[in-house]
């Protein structure tokens, strides 16, 4: 007798649909973002690394909507997303400065089956790499593979302008381990004896602050539009194959 | 410069159209014939909608105008799409 058939993994995901989210709290994650608890009793669970489009509606019947990564969740409870505001941002100032407990907000989720990481997918190591907020994803992404004590390595290597500009940083350290290695890039001001150069991120540190491309590690990159190309170009450059290079962009107004 | 994103930003906008999640499908190019995730184009957001271009060759591959009731999409810059079951 033949082994019955394999349910494939897409008919597991979550699918999408609009929600309506009640924000819980808000505060400060760093001087330029905002940290969203938002409750959504209706929420179906998200794959680490997927995102959601938010919309905001004015009185006068005009809508804006803008993708923003999920930092965590949990199905029928909490979503939680982290905001930067952008300069001359039409939604992100919203979320960053106006919104309070208590409003509500029209979110459509979980989207989105390329920049996501689940765990027992695979056995080869992981390698992350973050500029600025594009952290927030990946963040999520060594969340779950803690929850699930996936053996599998995973860095993430982060580049930052200060400590103070760091999101999740102590969610971070807390998952630092023998599965979960953190090395972060200063580029404007790093704490007092910081014993690395103070700068943007190189190739030279690049190459050597992950996981070599002879170990073929599944590469997520997120950042500004900028940073994802240089560092994707530099990849390829350093011997990662194009496919092993998963990569988002954020940005825009 | 114009700014992009890419097709990760896609999602929402295609998945009011298609059942599963395109953005991980891979697609080849009419222009180049370069195929690639759909979430590894260059997505413009600043345009009336949404216009993805190749990120080999810069070719349009799918428009996405939403039009309240209605939705316009394109996808003539597309020779082929192959997606999961």
């Amino acid at each position: 007798m033949s082994a019955p058939p394999v349910t494939p993994a897409l008919r597991l995901r979550p699918r999408s649909a609009w929600h309506v989210a009640t924000v819980v709290e808000t505060r400060r994650e760093t001087p330029t973002a905002a940290r969203l608890v938002l409750d959504v009793p209706t929420w179906p669970g998200a794959d680490a690394g997927s995102h959601l489009d938010l919309r905001l509606t004015a009185p006068d019947g005009y809508q804006a909507s803008r993708s923003y990564s999920i930092a965590s969740s949990t199905p029928h409870g909490q979503v939680v997303l982290a905001v930067d505001e952008l300069p001359d941002g039409e939604v992100s100032p919203f979320l960053v400065r106006e919104v309070r407990a208590g409003d509500q907000l029209e979110l459509h989720g979980p989207l989105g089956a390329f920049f996501v990481w689940r765990p027992g997918e695979s056995a080869r190591p992981v390698q992350l790499v973050a500029g600025g907020s594009g952290v927030v994803p990946l963040y999520a992404m060594a969340a779950a593979h803690g929850v699930a004590a996936d053996t599998t390595r995973f860095q993430l290597l982060y580049s930052v302008r200060t400590a103070a500009d760091t999101f999740f940083a102590d969610e971070l350290a807390a998952l630092t381990g023998p599965a979960f290695g953190l090395d972060v890039v200063y580029t404007r001001e790093a704490p007092d004896g910081w014993p690395d150069a103070v700068g943007r991120l190189t190739r030279e540190t690049l190459a050597a602050r992950t996981v070599p491309a002879v170990q073929r590690p599944r590469v997520y990159v997120c950042g500004s539009t900028g940073f994802v190309e240089a560092v994707a170009r530099w990849l390829q450059e350093l011997g990662h194959a194009a496919d092993d290079i998963h990569t988002e962009r954020f940005g825009g107004i | 410069m114009t700014h992009h994103l890419d097709g990760n930003v896609l999602a929402g906008a295609l998945s009011e159209i298609f059942t599963s999640d395109v953005t991980a499908a891979r697609a080849r190019c009419a222009g180049c014939g370069q195929t690639s995730a759909i979430a590894e184009a260059m997505v413009y957001t600043d345009a009336p909608g949404l216009v993805a271009r190749c990120a080999g060759c810069d070719q349009v591959l799918a428009t996405v105008v939403d039009a309240g009731d209605r939705v316009m999409l394109s996808l003539a810059g597309l020779s082929a799409i192959e997606l999961r079951r």
